[in-house]
């Protein structure tokens, strides 16, 4: 039973039935002092989110910047169109006339912000990513159906092979798997 | 038992008492398990069934007669349409105006009731979105083509050229371009964020190795941590947050296109505000169109259920409402304006020669969905379709009377035309419809057409609902 090379391994996944037993164990582990710990679930648990990761996320302020991009850009494009570089008189109406402006502005802004909220969000996920350590379980293509995983990496400084599986079993895991690099 | 006494006063019980009145968002009994393995297997085990093959193979030769007839007008020109001087806004906007409203309920179903907080909307959100991205792509197909020249369409987009000219960014026509492909881009990232979970779901069943490969790849390597759900969250909401103001934005631009030309009929303030309650209107009539067959043919009817219909059966009469307030409100500014033309424009709509289409539409957008108001038509699912078939048609009609009959009679009535479509314009619309539903049937084969993450949440929010009964 005993796994040949246990230096080689990536981390230590833990399986469990219910969100909740996952989030008590989560919590638990924290407390203990573990930091590279991640959980998977089927579905957004903000309990979990708020227990493995508090830090704030930069992706608000980054959709801002692009909406704030966007919208100036947007701006100032027609700014330098209509009044710079081929002004032309439209209706009598002056060159600047900022109100015809408003809509694509307002377009631009939105493009801005969407596109930097879908972007940043992948990129802050490292997504694309190929390959990962934790598809090498085959018990985790249920972690996107209807089971619940906890994993601690080997590179966490309170990692050890024996203690660290056996306080997953108490936490009522249903199986512990070694994850390979 | 006095205990007993003291829960039937509690308020909460009481809520909970009209809550089980209605029909439920979704059938009870259902696990993670069971709406992950009922969702994915339509995709990944169902196989082609001869219905599929069947809508698929008509929808096609639809699109085919779409190419057809794209490629005579292109080798033609618009000649070929029953566009004239001083009609020239025909087919082409009628059905750009059209397509592009159907495809706002899509965006509303998705972003605005996801902000709101309604639950219901999660069985019918994913499809909603299809239904507005494939929209949005028949809306594109008129403009472009009714350009004239539409190898040339680049020149709307600001770029530097050798002919150092630029678009007119005063113009509604370019604020449209804007507008609407800000509006496709924003409504494709919402469908495709939305879509990565689900992906990942279809990844880790199927058993094809090519399908593994290509659901795979669109996944990105999801893999549901802690982490990336909670940007996945954050930036799902926010999307939400910008596709809002967005879709309001869209619709009041076409009613601008409208609203800033001097034409009598068209220039009113009343339009932008009109055109996004039209639009929401026909949209959720398209998308119950859509969802009846489906949940039928699919056997979804635990997902989307009764509460459902019933719900966007209300929505349809409450922006019908606000559609009719729109013609009585245009028939009375008509009138008060004491302008000699824009009175002309409100009788000729009613009396003129385009009377037929227009108490017809009158019929369609006002009077027939007052059926809604009783409970018993909103549950019962053949009038309910036979209705929003109405509202669909009653819309185009609304957008035929508003270019046409404006239109047709110029100040001067030595200027004044009569407009009716061509075969090529019939072929071209009908080819959109075809294109429409080739696209609907690929993406119900292909794809999730319910967000089977959403719904685990659903599930496990219905689940802490009853665990908090059970302990009260």
């Amino acid at each position: 039973m005993k796994p040949s090379t246990p230096v080689k391994i990536y981390g230590l996944m833990a399986e469990f039935d219910t969100p909740s037993q996952l989030i008590a164990a989560a919590r638990h582990v924290r407390e203990a002092g573990f930091r590279r710990v991640e959980g998977y679930t089927p579905y957004p648990i903000e309990e979990l989110g708020d227990t493995l990761h508090f830090g704030r996320s930069w992706l608000p302020l980054l959709v801002f910047l692009g909406g704030l991009f966007g919208g100036t850009a947007g701006f100032l494009l027609q700014y330098w169109v209509h009044v710079i570089h081929y002004p032309l008189n439209s209706g009598g109406k002056p060159l600047l006339s900022w109100p015809m402006f408003i809509p694509i502005t307002f377009e631009m802004t939105i493009l801005g912000a969407a596109l930097t909220a879908v972007f940043s969000m992948l990129a802050l996920n490292g997504l694309p990513m190929p390959y990962h350590p934790v598809f090498n379980v085959p018990r985790f293509t249920l972690a996107s159906r209807d089971r619940f995983f906890l994993m601690i990496r080997r590179i966490d400084p309170l990692f050890d092979v024996e203690r660290t599986r056996q306080m997953l079993v108490d936490l009522q895991a249903t199986e512990v798997f070694e994850v390979p690099p | 038992m006095s205990d007993d006494h003291d829960h039937m006063e509690h308020a909460g019980e009481a809520q909970a008492a009209v809550e089980d009145r209605r029909a439920p968002v979704v059938e009870p009994g259902h696990t993670f398990g069971s709406v992950t393995d009922k969702i994915s297997s339509i995709v990944l085990t169902r196989g082609v069934q001869r219905g599929w093959v069947l809508g698929f193979a008509i929808a096609f030769s639809l699109t085919m007669m779409l190419l057809y007839a794209i490629t005579m007008t292109v080798v033609e020109g618009v000649g070929l349409w029953g566009i004239n001087i001083p009609v020239g806004w025909g087919f082409a906007i009628v059905n750009f105006v059209w397509w592009i409203g159907i495809g706002h309920a899509g965006t509303l179903i998705s972003a605005v009731l996801l902000l709101l907080h309604q639950e219901w909307r999660t069985s019918i959100n994913r499809f909603a979105e299809a239904m507005t991205l494939f929209a949005v792509a028949c809306a594109g197909i008129f403009p472009l083509l009714h350009l004239g020249r539409p190898w040339v369409f680049y020149w709307l987009f600001p770029y530097p050229n050798t002919m150092t000219i630029w678009p007119q960014f005063r113009s509604p026509l370019i604020w449209d371009v804007f507008a609407v492909s800000t509006y496709g881009t924003v409504s494709l990232l919402f469908w495709y964020v939305g879509l990565i979970p689900d992906l990942a779901t279809l990844r880790d069943r199927t058993g094809n190795r090519l399908a593994k490969v290509v659901y795979g790849f669109m996944a990105m390597g999801w893999r549901g941590s802690a982490a990336h759900w909670k940007r996945y969250h954050t930036a799902y909401t926010l999307l939400a947050g910008l596709a809002t103001p967005l879709v309001v934005s869209v619709h009041t631009v076409v009613g601008l296109d409208f609203a800033s030309g001097i034409v009598p009929g068209w220039h009113s303030t009343i339009f932008p505000p009109y055109f996004v309650a039209g639009a929401i209107y026909s949209g959720f009539a398209m998308v119950m169109t859509l969802a009846i067959p489906m949940r039928w043919a699919y056997g979804l009817e635990d997902f989307i259920t009764l509460r459902h219909l019933d719900n966007m059966a209300k929505i349809i009469l409450a922006t019908g409402m606000i559609v009719s307030y729109g013609y009585l409100m245009e028939a009375f500014f008509g009138w008060y304006s004491m302008n000699e033309y824009e009175q002309y424009v409100t009788l000729n709509r009613a009396l003129g020669a385009y009377r037929y289409q227009y108490w017809w539409l009158v019929f369609c957008n006002a009077i027939a969905p007052q059926l809604l108001w009783f409970s018993r038509v909103r549950r019962t699912i053949p009038v309910l379709f036979v209705i929003c078939i109405i509202v669909n048609t009653g819309m185009w009609l609304e957008r035929y009377i508003i270019v046409v009959t404006s239109l047709h009679r110029d100040y001067l009535p030595s200027s004044w035309g009569m407009y009716a479509g061509t075969r090529w314009d019939w072929m071209i619309y009908a080819g959109t419809l075809g294109l429409f539903l080739t696209l609907m049937f690929l993406f119900i084969r292909l794809l999730p057409m319910i967000s089977i993450f959403e719904m685990r949440e659903l599930v496990a929010h219905k689940e802490g609902e009853r665990a908090a009964a059970d302990v009260e």
